[in-house]
């Protein structure tokens, strides 16, 4: 596969979230505020490209028998590495993002992708495949987030665009939107509306 | 394959463990002193931000170190209200020595409305002056919300009743339900309000609709359970088992030195 191919096919032909629908605990859980998003999409993509690079490096050193708990030390090791760097130089930040920056271990894309791809491909194509993954998954994040900042507090990126009613404005605003079960929904018309368009990703009966 | 012979299994192992501990314990070991910092600064900005000198949320590190010099911070103990010089007043927290066998000592359950169960018996209040007068007085508070435990700073005025600042530097509700217990507008709810009655007991209650009497403030709608937990939580540490013989004192002392 061409490396173009590579890196933008995880956006819409073959989403994690939206096609493989995988990660999608994490995406209920940090998508309340945009800024959040968007430092825990960069972590993502940190994680995914890293980790599928170092795992396609020694993945012919890798004993098949163990091979799911190095990929797994190897995720966490990172996952571990990118908290302590956001919570030495982005403190406001990580605090906001508190124990989900942690839980991207359990983000099925990484492992997904480790498995998937970089156990059989060598280690250019596999950052290439883990930042493309990555990026798809920012893309339902930010769709998700956008969403539910605005919505639900009647901001964007903390900048208020709806003047809500606990301002002294006219917005009431959506306390569903703030709540996980409205990124299912989120979610779901996400991906209706991709296959609206590519009518080839829908399941057949 | 001969990848899987098991020596050579116990081998990758064993040398991927040997390298990702010691590339994590490094990062680990070499963050914290920033770390540490950062925190403690966070905590300071969060108190100047409640009494008032800084306006700022986002200021930088040196004007908060600046800022931070007009506060004069003081171990008391909570049983008697005395000042005590048992502890060394910057590096002493109360979070941490809750949990430290030498001062941590437990609540009676009964009395126990801020849901704690046990308590630092030193705490470290802070002091604004003016004029070589006290201006205000800083209490930092605590206590269980509806997910998380709300760490904050109450702010009290001279006359040891009227509240001047309150607001959390650390909790974990829900943005935008709990989570407005960090609104500005609301944390302004509470500026100017009594905090104790006429015979003196702590009397601020968190009410549902306007919040207007002189020891009412207006709910958090969609927060009922962390509304009531920060009324319960100021509340107890305003009372006996609170800074109650602390305030008790300072009023004496006060009172003595006009």
């Amino acid at each position: 596969m061409s490396i173009k191919k590579t890196l933008f096919d995880p956006l819409f032909n073959n989403n994690p979230i939206a096609l493989q629908i995988l990660g999608i605990c994490s995406a209920l859980a940090v998508t309340t505020k945009l800024e959040t998003v968007l430092v825990m999409s960069a972590a993502v993509i940190a994680v995914t490209t890293c980790s599928n690079f170092f795992v396609s490096i020694i993945r012919n050193q890798i004993p098949s028998s163990i091979r799911i708990i190095v990929q797994m030390t190897i995720i966490a090791s990172l996952v571990i590495l990118t908290d302590q760097i956001l919570k030495t130089f982005f403190y406001e930040v990580s605090k906001g993002l508190s124990v989900y920056v942690g839980l991207i271990i359990t983000n099925c894309i990484v492992m997904g992708r480790a498995e998937g791809y970089a156990m059989k491909n060598g280690p250019i194509m596999s950052a290439i495949d883990g930042f493309g993954n990555g990026l798809g998954y920012s893309l339902v994040l930010i769709f998700v987030g956008v969403f539910r900042e605005l919505f639900g507090s009647g901001t964007l990126l903390g900048m208020t665009i709806f003047e809500t009613v606990n301002n002294g404005g006219w917005y009431v605003p959506n306390g569903m939107a703030l709540l996980s079960p409205s990124a299912f929904f989120l979610i779901g018309f996400f991906i209706w509306g991709l296959r609206t368009f590519k009518k080839e990703q829908i399941e057949q009966e | 394959m001969q990848n899987d012979g098991p020596l050579r299994t116990i081998f990758v192992a064993f040398l991927l463990c040997v390298t990702c501990s010691v590339l994590v314990s490094t990062a680990a070991v070499k963050f914290k002193p920033q770390q540490e910092t950062n925190k403690k600064l966070d905590i300071k900005k969060k108190l100047l931000l409640t009494v008032g000198l800084l306006d700022n949320p986002k200021a930088k590190a040196d004007e908060i170190e600046r800022a931070y010099q007009q506060v004069e911070p003081q171990i008391i103990d909570l049983k008697s209200g005395n000042v005590s010089n048992e502890v060394d007043v910057e590096s002493f927290d109360a979070k941490d020595a809750a949990k430290d066998p030498r001062y941590s000592v437990a609540i009676d359950g009964a009395v126990d409305i801020a849901k704690i169960k046990k308590k630092s018996r030193l705490a470290k209040v802070f002091f604004i002056k003016k004029q070589g007068k006290v201006d205000q007085v800083v209490l930092p508070v605590h206590g269980k919300g509806l997910w998380s435990t709300l760490y904050g700073f109450l702010s009290l005025d001279s006359d040891l009743k009227t509240i001047r600042g309150f607001g959390f530097y650390e909790h974990a509700e829900t943005p935008g339900l709990g989570g407005e217990v960090d609104n500005p507008r609301w944390k302004e709810l509470w500026v100017g309000k009594k905090a104790f009655n006429n015979n003196g007991n702590p009397a601020i209650k968190v009410v549902k609709g306007t919040g207007k009497g002189q020891h009412e403030v207006d709910g958090l709608s969609g927060a009922t359970i962390t509304a009531s937990g920060v009324q319960a939580l100021v509340n107890f540490w305003l009372d006996e088992n609170g800074y109650g013989p602390f305030l008790a004192q300072l009023k004496r002392r006060m009172n003595n030195e006009y």
